[in-house]
């Protein structure tokens, strides 16, 4: 009979049980004072019993809730339903028209980079989009190095710096930088771009504050995203709102158990193109106790006697500064990124810093390029001073001179970023795409002219985002950048030729509708 | 033990001309140099004669020819035109006039010292195949994709592990106790200062203080060289417990099995190195410029398309580094009010794409297509949070082949899933492309899938190919919208010149364009060692992870002290290999990781296993109980398709047995049992 049976087996499963309970040790102690606890304090048992339930269910739910309040129960009919009427939007939007046109005007470069380029449409022009600063990029010296290189170590090192990729190029890279910017130690990154998104994370976590200059570029914007800890901005460049901020942070956290600080700004701005006042910054930090994280991806091998970045420009020594990043992509003419800082710093981004552990490391020789390159900058400084000539050259013929831009890049910064004046962008009152399609305009007929400049792009904006984006919003400009591979002459002329060609659109009737006063 | 001491490049002084050396000055291997080595030989503080550079040229530029043809033909035996030697061995040697009229002489003249030291340089980037039978194509064998079995050891070193992890905290805290009394300085970096907080905190830094520290010397050791099939180790020693080194200034030549070079890319000489030289002469190392202002060149236009028609897309865009490449894409791709579906074990570049896009995120169990079918169900049903509003749409993101597990995605399950669900479909290639396939164009291939029904294919050129960056293929209006709206493209440095030859000219190996049948011979030699391999280690009695195809071959080592132990006695031997431990795998499962590579051969696959039979029985790691494989031989007269009846028959259904055969065994047996379905 099936109920006796399941009896049978209900009773023989219970003595089972309890004779293996009895053998494990320390139980005949449990029962003994769950009997005695019982006959002493009923009350107590039971609290005790609803404590064990509770425990084990708190260990057994997941580790947070999977299924907030308002889940709604289905039957398997109505989910069915509901998949067969979703339908998804397309994967990614279509593109813009001002992208499109964008897209086509992309200029093509036809074998090498240099000061005079040759473009797909068969025109060699005058290039002054590079970061190609002291025309590394043609220098036979390094390119003989390079290929060295290539025969002892092969291109890519196939494999994470933790997992057998780490040269020994790579550390004599690290030291050249280290002992050049005068820090205990670097680590070398495989991308430039990449670098500062990942040192951040790496030391900022939930909790901890970081003060950032509300005009940082992308990369670092990312690195602040991702990490999760408290953003506060201040005014960009701007030291006693700096001060500001900083004192209310600590009066904020007064209270609270001691976190971590960093305030995080850029050597050159990318998007202005201005420079910061470091000793300034270095006091504050001090004053207020906070470490400093400094983006030199743009300063890097363009400030300073031998171009050895901000802290050689504005004597600061480089220990002052807790994580300094730079790029070997840029004027250096090779390929990655660093941080430099103490031993304790670089010894915890390699094992924290995601772009450097879950990535490859960088080829070989693009080291061995990033060495011989600072080398020669320390060398042989005066292609610095003739980089600076060049650039006053250059300015001389745009900033003061036209009447519709002006530049915001500090006076050492080969890049040199024109925004619309203020009055042209309030008489004629341009919104920021306006501005970006009038600059582009005069990419468009700078290079119509044989010479070849960019804008500084806007920062793409996320799927879904509603493009509020809130705070800082960076001025469209052109971006001109000045070589040595040019001649003081050839620059002069190339500058003549964007002064005239943003006067030429700037007071062009027809070809831009926004050219005229939106007013009808 | 000591080896060859490398060339190194930056030995020289940088400032005046680079002194190269002399074997390099003279080199006709690359006539085309000379023109930069007169440049370089006018700086040079100690120009050699010409008389006598020109008599050395003469004679090297023979020896080149050679050796140029035995670059060409790595296994001379394969391709039926290279048994024409003279002729093709001229009209692919790119010498000068030098050697025209010796020819005959030089290619059967027995090799000099400097050139059977050139050809074990050569050997020791890319071994030469010993013997035709070593091949194997990579391809699925149709029907769905059989979850691998997952052996379990027996409880014994389970229990062994925990206890382990116990006693290693245990005393890591002891050890902190007694430390922070007495030795406060070396906690210094861990407390607050000077009003500064610390800048790690204590609680995150006891696992790297107290047990990574421990094995740190198995992480992270300097190479130099090329990491080809053997990789030239930079010894060092430590005399502080791993907290610092000293380096010996002896170097250990080991056999390579951690690199991702899974084709064997990684070379310095070659026609891809030749070609990247090339490459350099002409445009220089670096693009100097973002792509979206003045970094887009015909090179790098040209790569993207082949790319593009390799991976089997309409278009493709590529990156400087793999791992932006994932972290730039997702924002560019989805957004708030999409949702994000991840494998639990994708990566983390995965990962920090994901996060930083903004759009919601949840992950399905490893592989688990039922577990994933749950989640879109409920996702799809229930709406976005809170609104129930319907996603705007789903993106599910899977590795083609998981770098630490060596298992490949299901692709026939996903599309399966993809026609009902109708999300979006993102396959991270990284480490599948080039080294699945019969043509080697990574899951697709392998599976006989069109790569119209993935959306998105990614992938990276850091492994494979030999070079860097990544790169993603899609159909146009999306690669074209993306080039607008990608951060790395507007903001990131472009690829250099050299790399992109490297990828081009690899690419060309592959499709058979450079040196008819080497990229085959390559796609085939990968599979075949990845096979041989596995199956070795499986009938040794080693529990291995992953898909039979895979060249990634984890096996299991469970206790966190023979981590370590694993990895100095494959250093003795002269093998290096990668260990991973908690936390990059669960904590139980800590394994030494082979990455197999087409430089290898079969005799080096056999070096491993009798490595791995000694180690083995040593640290006890057989734990195999042969229900993932590693049988024994099925009786004459009964193949594999009568095995159920056969087993039925004879009462054996259910029965396995561990496998643990004798070394000579798995060697004897290996390359015919390959070829069949592994067992
Ligand atoms: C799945 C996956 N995606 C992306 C990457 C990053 O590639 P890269 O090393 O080129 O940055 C890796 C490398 O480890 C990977 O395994």
């Amino acid at each position: 009979m099936e109920f006796h049976d399941a009896q049978k087996f209900v009773a023989r499963s219970i003595d089972e049980i309890t004779n293996r309970f009895q053998k494990v040790p320390g139980s005949a102690m449990l029962i003994r004072y769950i009997q005695s606890s019982y006959q002493d304090d009923p009350v107590r048992s039971a609290i005790e019993l609803i404590l064990v339930i509770f425990f084990i269910r708190y260990l057994l739910a997941p580790s947070y809730a999977t299924h907030t309040g308002n889940f709604v129960t289905l039957t398997e009919e109505e989910i069915d339903d509901l998949v067969d009427e979703w339908t998804p939007e397309p994967l990614v939007a279509p593109q813009t028209a001002f992208e499109k046109e964008e897209a086509e005007k992309l200029p093509v470069i036809v074998g090498p980079s240099g000061p005079k380029t040759r473009l797909s449409n068969g025109r060699t022009v005058t290039n002054l989009a590079s970061y190609n600063f002291y025309n590394f990029v043609g220098n036979e010296q390094v390119k003989e190095k390079a290929i060295q290189t290539l025969r002892t170590y092969g291109v890519g090192p196939c494999g994470p710096p933790q997992f057998y990729g780490t040269q020994d190029v790579h550390m004599k890279t690290e030291a050249d930088i280290a002992s050049c910017l005068g820090t205990e130690g670097c680590i070398v990154y495989a991308q430039a771009f990449s670098t500062i998104s990942s040192v951040i994370p790496a030391f900022c976590k939930r909790g901890d504050v970081i003060v950032a200059d509300r005009a940082v570029n992308y990369a670092i914007r990312k690195g602040l995203q991702i990490c999760r800890s408290t953003i506060r901005y201040y005014e960009h460049n701007d030291m006693e709102d700096l001060e500001r901020v900083l004192q209310k942070v600590v009066k904020d956290q007064a209270k609270k158990p001691l976190t971590r600080r960093f305030i995080v700004t850029e050597g050159l701005f990318e998007t202005v193109g201005d420079c910061v006042d470091l000793p300034k910054l270095v006091e504050l930090k001090q004053r207020y106790k906070f470490r400093l994280m400094l983006d030199e991806t743009w300063s890097f091998g363009v400030l300073g006697r031998t171009g050895r970045g901000l802290t050689e420009a504005q004597n600061v020594d480089a220990s002052q500064v807790d994580m300094l990043v730079g790029s070997l992509a840029g004027p250096l003419c090779a390929g990655g990124g660093f941080c430099a800082g103490s031993v304790d710093v670089v010894a915890h981004q390699r094992i924290t810093a995601a772009s450097y552990t879950y990535s490859a490391a960088l080829p070989a020789m693009l080291a061995t390029t990033a060495s011989e390159t600072l080398n020669m900058l320390q060398s042989n400084p005066e292609v610095l001073v003739q980089c600076r000539d060049n650039i006053k050259a250059m300015r001389a013929q745009l900033d003061p001179r036209s009447d519709w831009v002006r530049c915001t890049s500090a006076i050492d910064n080969p890049v040199m970023l024109l925004v619309l004046k203020p009055d042209v962008v309030n008489s004629r009152r341009l919104s920021i795409m306006e501005q970006e399609r009038l600059l582009q305009e005069c990419v468009d007929e700078t290079l119509a002219n044989g010479v070849l400049i960019t804008r500084l792009k806007s920062m793409p904006v996320a799927p879904g985002a509603n493009g509020k984006d809130v705070g800082w919003k960076l001025q469209p400009a052109l971006k001109v950048c000045v070589t040595t591979g040019l001649s003081k002459k050839e620059i002069e002329k190339a500058g003549i030729t964007i002064r005239h060609a943003i006067t030429k659109v700037l007071t062009r009737k027809t070809s831009s509708k926004l050219g005229l006063p939106s007013v009808g | 033990m000591p080896q060859r001491l490398p060339r190194n490049p930056f030995a020289s002084s940088t400032t005046s001309a680079v002194a190269i050396p002399p074997t390099d000055k003279v080199s006709p291997r690359r006539p085309s140099t000379s023109k930069g080595n007169r440049l370089t030989q006018f700086f040079s503080s100690s120009p050699k004669s010409k008389e006598q550079q020109s008599a050395q040229e003469a004679l090297l530029a023979a020896v080149a020819a050679q050796q140029q043809y035995l670059l060409n033909n790595p296994s001379p035996q394969i391709s039926a035109p290279s048994l024409s030697l003279p002729t093709i061995s001229l009209s692919t040697a790119k010498a000068g006039e030098a050697n025209m009229d010796e020819p005959p002489t030089t290619l059967f003249q027995p090799p000099s010292f400097a050139e059977a030291k050139r050809q074990a340089r050569i050997d020791a980037q890319f071994g030469p195949l010993g013997s035709q039978s070593h091949r194997y194509v990579s391809k699925h064998m149709g029907g769905a994709l059989s979850k691998p079995v997952i052996d379990e050891p027996p409880y014994y070193y389970v229990l062994t592990t925990y206890i382990s992890y116990l006693i290693l905290i245990i005393f890591g805290h002891v050890r902190d106790f007694f430390g922070k009394r007495f030795r406060p300085d070396h906690y210094r970096h861990l407390k607050a200062a000077n009003g500064y907080a610390a800048l790690n905190s204590d609680f995150d830094n006891f696992y790297v203080r107290r047990l990574k520290l421990r094995i740190d010397d198995c992480f992270a050791r300097p190479i130099t060289g090329v990491p080809g099939r053997y990789v030239s180790l930079i010894d060092r020693k430590t005399d502080d417990f791993n907290k610092n080194y000293q380096f010996t200034g002896t170097y250990t030549e080991t056999l390579n099995m951690s690199s991702y070079n899974y084709l064997g890319f990684a070379q310095s000489e070659g026609p891809c190195a030749d070609a990247v030289e090339e490459t350099i002469k002409k445009y220089g190392i670096s693009a100097t410029s973002p792509r979206a202002d003045a970094g887009t060149s015909d090179l790098v236009l040209e790569v993207e398309e082949r790319i593009a028609k390799f991976v089997g897309k309409p278009a493709a865009m590529v990156f400087s580094m793999g791992f932006s490449t994932n972290a730039t894409s997702f924002p560019a791709l989805v957004g708030k009010g999409d949702l994000i579906i991840s494998d639990e074990l994708n990566h983390a570049s995965i990962r920090i794409g994901a996060r930083l896009s903004g759009a919601m995120i949840t992950s399905f169990k490893h592989n688990d297509m039922e577990d994933l079918e749950r989640i879109l169900r409920e996702n799809i049903s229930q709406g976005q949070p809170r609104t129930h509003r319907p996603w705007k749409k789903i993106l599910v993101v899977v590795e083609g082949l998981y770098s630490m597990e060596g298992t490949m995605c299901d692709l026939p399950g996903l599309l399966e899933l993809k026609k009902r669900y109708k999300y979006n479909l993102f396959v991270d290639e990284a480490h599948s492309i080039g080294a699945l396939g019969p043509r080697g164009r990574g899951v697709c291939d392998y599976f006989g899938i069109d790569p119209a029904e993935v959306d998105i294919l990614m992938g990276t050129l850091t492994k494979s190919f030999g070079a860097n960056g990544g790169y993603v293929a899609a159909e146009k209006h999306i690669i074209d919208k993306l080039r607008s709206t990608n951060a790395a493209t507007i903001y990131g440095e472009s690829p250099t010149p050299p790399v992109l030859m490297q990828i081009l000219s690899a690419l060309k190996i592959i499709q058979g364009e450079i040196n008819p049948g080497q990229g085959e011979e390559r796609l085939q030699r990968i599979a075949f060692n990845s096979r041989y391999l596995r199956l070795g280690l499986k009938r040794l009695g080693f529990i291995v992870y992953g898909h039979d195809d895979s060249p990634i071959i984890p096996i299991v080592l469970y206790n966190p002290a023979k981590m370590p132990a694993f990895s100095h006695e494959m250093l003795r031997r002269k093998i290096s290999v990668v260990i991973v431990g908690y936390p990059a795998t669960p904590l139980i499962s800590s394994r030494a990781r082979f990455c197999v590579s087409a430089a290898h051969n079969k005799d080096d696959m056999d070096r491993l296993l009798a490595a791995c039979d000694e180690i083995g029985n040593v640290l006890q790691l057989k734990f195999s109980t042969g229900v993932a494989g590693g049988a024994e031989h099925l009786p004459d007269g009964v193949t594999p398709e009568m095995e159920d009846e056969w087993r039925k028959a004879n009462g054996l259904q259910g029965v396995v047995q561990a496998p643990r055969w004798t070394l000579r065994e798995v060697i004897a047996n290996g390359v015919q049992d390959v070829k069949q379905p592994l067992r």
